[in-house]
């Protein structure tokens, strides 16, 4: 067996998956990024808190009302895409016309807010999620313990991810969404109801978040920074897959995933930075990112 | 004209300083912690409702003092906490800040307390610095620092028959700090560290780090770690069979609002040490009742500190007439014998360092615990002498 700087092929192979799985909660998050930027050309900086606020809703439907986690993956993203399409028509369709930075600060606002109100009333320790009881325990793969759930949030995105790059790329849907981001006057003309349409690829943008949420409540401490902390690599993965690209954003995801997957072996004091890095080199040589189309 | 102010605040200093003519003794105390970040369930609004709570205690009116508590957010860091002390000091009249959790902080403000002779009586922080590299004749150090922890907890499991540790080691200051202490009450023992892993803070995902521990074939998992990166470790630990499979897992760093986050089916088993737990006896719980009532959540050992200091600094107060001189009311605690509610008998030495008790517990498992806040047994308890550093010559303040 192939042996990579010193590290044992089992250990690499750990690595390799375990980059794989966290890859899996970036791939989801900036895709949602990606979709509104790339329909709305909105950044939305509040992405984070309402990745937080899917898996405090799951959370209250366990706590409040009895519902449990495979309801809650259905019922979260609705109730956070829900909360979205209120954000989206109240407040940021007001911004369209205006410079993206008018957005920006309007959707970090937002997050502040949010976060503000979820800390005020759950305080910062956490709250306890299970894992579900289908879904504990886990397989002996020989190189190491994969629990299934682990296993399952990669299946889960994979699918999402992979059912929404279809959606917009294949669809006569998604060809209309790429269409009225064009020329949104045109598309009016044709019959389209294109605010409609925004609207509600804002609420499909963060309900993508609110997914992500749910699958993250069972493994990480569900706490109302849980998104802030988050947010910022996610950004940059956005930024080295190219703005608004979809599959762009999806496989950087993945992939920024697993290398910083193998710095947490290979240099683990450098594994908070080592995406920032990448992103820094990806600027200088390719600004429009890897995926991006030049601007 | 920054000279100009310097001297006029100085002035009104001098001015606020001097001793009141009415018979009311004046006590103005200022709560300086974290309000809104990762240490708010920690210390936060409940350690101001601890201190609220020792004024009313103490009967303060009825022995012909006026005590007022203000508070603010240091937001963890030290800049902020320092401005905030020198206009409690200068401009406000403050005579003592309470708990100042995050090292940091509490160490930029034990040097102003010091340089302004007001009185820093900490509870939120951990660095043996306070009373060490760092002492000053103003500070008391109430509740834990991390040697303490170390002492508890690390000795405990090493001689339970966890000798080979590996350490998960938050990348900052107090996490080596924590690893530190803990190495040599480990080696002390009999026991061993095989490996140790720098984690980056904060950290969501520990699994990488985790499985690091794991192939290590350690017995023992310390966590030098705090607040939310121990609760994801433990999370973590549990989903990927470590626990299991029968390696054991140390929290160096933990809290009772932390167990509480985690919940019992994911915390059962571990062990840590605290100062304070609210169901050990009557008195503690007749207090941590009253303090749910008006806060609405168990107290922690940092609130319970603060609480406590406070009582101990009224009552010396009290007996100088004044608080006027903090280097005085500090040499005043250090002469008292204190019989407290909460944390026993307790002796704050020539340091700063206030000696007590300190508990091991294991966290209850999930069949065993009757309501929420059903967290710990206790397992032992070790006296102040054993748990804390000896103290150093140079920081013994009642000899100068």
């Amino acid at each position: 067996m192939f042996e990579l700087l010193g590290i044992p092929p089992q250990v690499l192979m750990g690595q390799l998956l375990l980059g794989l799985i966290n890859g899996s909660f970036y791939a989801v998050l900036s895709l949602g990024l990606a979709v509104i930027f790339g329909l709305l050309n909105i950044i939305n900086f509040a992405h984070g808190a309402l990745y937080m606020a899917g898996a405090f809703v799951a959370w209250m439907l366990l706590n409040y009302l009895g519902i449990g986690y495979w309801p809650a993956l259905i019922l979260a993203p609705l109730v956070v895409g829900t909360l979205g399409v209120i954000l989206e028509r109240t407040m940021l369709s007001r911004l369209y016309h205006l410079d993206h930075l008018y957005g920006l600060l309007l959707t970090f606002g937002l997050a502040l807010i949010i976060q503000g109100l979820f800390r005020n009333y759950y305080g910062i320790s956490g709250l306890a999620y299970q894992i579900p009881d289908v879904l504990s325990g886990g397989q002996n793969l020989g190189f190491m313990f994969l629990p299934n759930y682990r296993a399952w949030v990669v299946v889960a995105s994979i699918v999402v991810c992979l059912g929404t790059w279809f959606m917009i790329e294949k669809t006569r849907l998604g060809a209309y969404l790429r269409a009225a981001t064009e020329n949104p006057t045109l598309v009016g003309a044709f019959g389209v109801n294109v605010p409609l349409m925004i609207m509600m690829t804002y609420g499909f943008g963060v309900a993508l978040a609110g997914f992500a949420g749910v699958l993250a409540a069972p493994i990480y401490s569900v706490n109302p920074i849980m998104g802030e902390q988050l947010i910022i690599v996610v950004f940059a993965v956005v930024v080295i897959g190219g703005m608004g690209s979809i599959m762009g954003a999806i496989i950087t995801g993945y992939v920024l995933g697993i290398v910083e997957g193998l710095t947490r072996v290979i240099y683990p004091e450098g594994s908070a930075v080592v995406i920032f890095v990448i992103m820094a080199i990806v600027l200088m040589i390719k600004p429009e990112g890897l995926f991006g189309r030049p601007v | 004209m920054i000279r100009k102010l310097a001297i006029s605040s100085v002035a009104l200093a001098a001015m606020t300083g001097a001793p009141a003519m009415a018979q009311d003794i004046a006590v103005k105390l200022g709560v300086l912690n974290d309000r809104s970040g990762i240490y708010a369930d920690l210390s936060g609004e409940g350690s101001v409702v601890a201190a609220r709570m020792a004024v009313e205690d103490f009967k303060a009116s009825e022995k012909g003092m006026k005590v007022e508590i203000i508070s603010a957010d240091h937001q963890n860091k030290p800049d902020i906490g320092s401005n905030i002390t020198r206009q409690w000091f200068d401009v406000d009249g403050v005579n003592a800040i309470l708990d100042v959790p995050t090292s940091s902080v509490a160490l930029a403000v034990a040097d102003i307390a010091a340089e302004k002779n007001g009185v820093l009586l900490n509870s939120g922080a951990g660095s043996t610095s306070l009373t060490r590299e760092q002492c000053r004749p103003t500070t008391v150090h109430w509740t834990y620092d991390t040697a303490a922890l170390a002492n508890g907890t690390g000795a405990a499991m090493t001689k339970a028959g966890g000798k080979k540790w590996f350490f998960l080691t938050a990348d900052y200051a107090f996490g080596h700090s924590l690893e530190e202490n803990t190495t040599k009450v480990v080696e002390a023992n009999g026991g061993e560290v095989v490996g140790q892993v720098n984690v980056p803070f904060p950290t969501q995902d520990f699994s990488s780090f985790l499985l690091q521990a794991q192939g290590s074939g350690a017995d023992v998992i310390g966590l030098a770690n705090a607040g939310g990166d121990t609760v994801n470790a433990i999370k973590q630990a549990s989903e990927f069979g470590i626990t299991q499979a029968g390696q054991k897992l140390a929290a160096l760093l933990m809290f009772a609002n932390d167990v509480h986050a985690l919940g019992p089916q994911t915390a059962q088993g571990l062990s840590l040490t605290e100062a304070f737990y609210w169901d050990q006896n009557d008195d503690t719980r007749a207090w941590s009742k009253r303090f749910m009532d008006t806060h609405g959540a168990m107290p922690n050992m940092v609130q319970a500190g603060v609480y406590s200091s406070t009582m101990a600094y009224l009552e010396a107060v009290k007996e100088l007439g004044s608080a006027e001189d903090g280097k005085a009311v500090v040499a005043k605690m250090k002469e008292m014998d204190i019989t407290d509610p909460l944390f026993g008998k307790v002796k704050i030495r020539g340091d700063g360092r206030a000696l007590h008790n300190m508990y091991l517990f294991e966290v209850k498992s999930a069949d065993e615990s009757t309501g929420e806040w059903d967290l710990y047994n206790q397992i032992s308890s070790i006296t102040g002498e054993e748990a804390f550093l000896p103290m150093l010559d140079e920081c013994d303040f009642t000899k100068k």
